[in-house]
């Protein structure tokens, strides 16, 4: 069982466990599924400095910080408890093109240790994928009210046009930064 | 659980006031009208632990699968999104059509968010964001689990973002 479950899990199963999210969350407790207002919440706890859109009481909203805490948890038991053995299989043009620039540490699966570390945090591409990425996640995800659990699963699980858009419009600006933006910033 | 009692009718207006605030632009705001205990907000702990695990474990928090997704060089991301969508879809169907009401029962309320001018060019923003840190806001706390401490300086210019956005938006074409 836990060797099976340690396999990379297939989107098959995947996908519809993170749909099932949405009615689960609405049936436990009447939350809409939505993550990236966790960050509005924890600014208006922290550091509201009378700044109209973070007055609110943020406790109301506390089930979307215990998620997002829950979520952490997740990950570290998936990664201790649950790991795979084996390294991560990626498409094997990208991976030679990520050699070229220098990326082919996979030790971690999910973050390109080359380049984003500690130690490059000072560095053009360092600041480039933690800070500038980090910002434009926090500044885009608030300005279209959303992100890819509220509009692209729920919004567009709801039928809501305006979700359509935003996902287009997320995918589009994924596309012109991994294909054009982020080989241009990793030449360097 | 008791209904919940308001002391006079100005501690009910600022009440209203306060939950028509977060309705202005935060779809999380269905307000209970019952209150529970603290712990019952444990249950939201542990659907994000299960959460968690599905990111990791489906590697959809890994930079290197996102970077496969914008390229077009695997199907694994889209397969996942699109049966996300319908498996979420036809939960809510049969929601309504049943009427199923919370474990507490109350009426299902999903909200819907208007469309503005700011749904266009945050989200192009945020797609490129999405891309190159390999996260939307929730894999990045889960890549946060994976040990990888680094993420924690993300995060915090996530937050900066956020605040920013607070700060000018009034400024901002929406």
């Amino acid at each position: 069982m836990i060797e099976m479950l340690s396999k990379p899990w297939p989107w098959y199963v995947a996908g519809p466990l993170i749909g099932l999210t949405v009615p689960f969350l609405l049936i436990i407790g009447n939350k809409t599924f939505g993550i990236s207002s966790s960050l509005r919440h924890m600014c208006a706890a922290i550091i509201p400095a009378g700044i109209s859109y973070f007055k609110y009481e943020w406790k109301k909203e506390i089930w979307n910080l215990l998620f997002v805490g829950g979520i952490v948890l997740g990950g570290i038991f998936a990664v201790t408890k649950l790991a795979n053995p084996q390294p991560l299989e990626i498409d094997q043009n990208l991976k030679s093109e990520l050699a070229t620039y220098g990326i082919s540490d996979y030790s971690n699966a999910w973050v390109p240790a080359d380049i984003v570390n500690w130690q490059s945090l000072l560095s053009l591409k360092g600041f480039f994928f933690i800070i500038v990425g980090g910002f434009l996640i926090g500044f885009g995800t608030r300005y279209a009210n959303g992100c890819t659990s509220g509009h692209s699963i729920t919004g567009l699980a709801a039928l809501q046009w305006p979700s359509l858009v935003a996902t287009i419009c997320f995918m589009a600006g994924g596309f012109f930064a991994a294909n054009v933006l982020i080989p241009f910033i990793l030449k360097f | 659980m008791d209904t919940k009692a308001y002391h006079n009718e100005q501690e009910k207006a600022a009440f209203e006031r306060d939950l028509r605030m977060r309705e202005k632009d935060s779809i999380e705001v269905n307000e209970s009208r019952l209150q529970h205990q603290w712990y019952h907000n444990f249950k939201y702990v542990i659907a994000g632990f299960l959460f968690g695990i599905v990111f990791i474990k489906a590697e959809i928090v890994s930079w290197f699968r996102i970077q496969e997704m914008f390229r077009l060089q695997s199907f694994h991301m889209y397969g996942i999104i699109g049966s996300a969508v319908v498996t979420a879809a036809i939960s809510l169907w049969l929601i309504r059509k049943y009427k199923v009401k919370t474990i507490y029962g109350e009426d299902i309320v999903v909200n819907v968010k208007p469309y503005n001018k700011g749904i266009v060019i945050g989200g192009l923003l945020f797609g490129v964001g999405w891309a190159i840190t390999g996260a939307c806001p929730g894999p990045l706390y889960a890549q946060l689990g994976t040990g990888a401490t680094v993420i924690f300086a993300t995060l915090l210019s996530a937050l900066a973002g956020t605040w920013v956005y607070g700060l000018v938006r009034e400024k901002l074409p929406h």
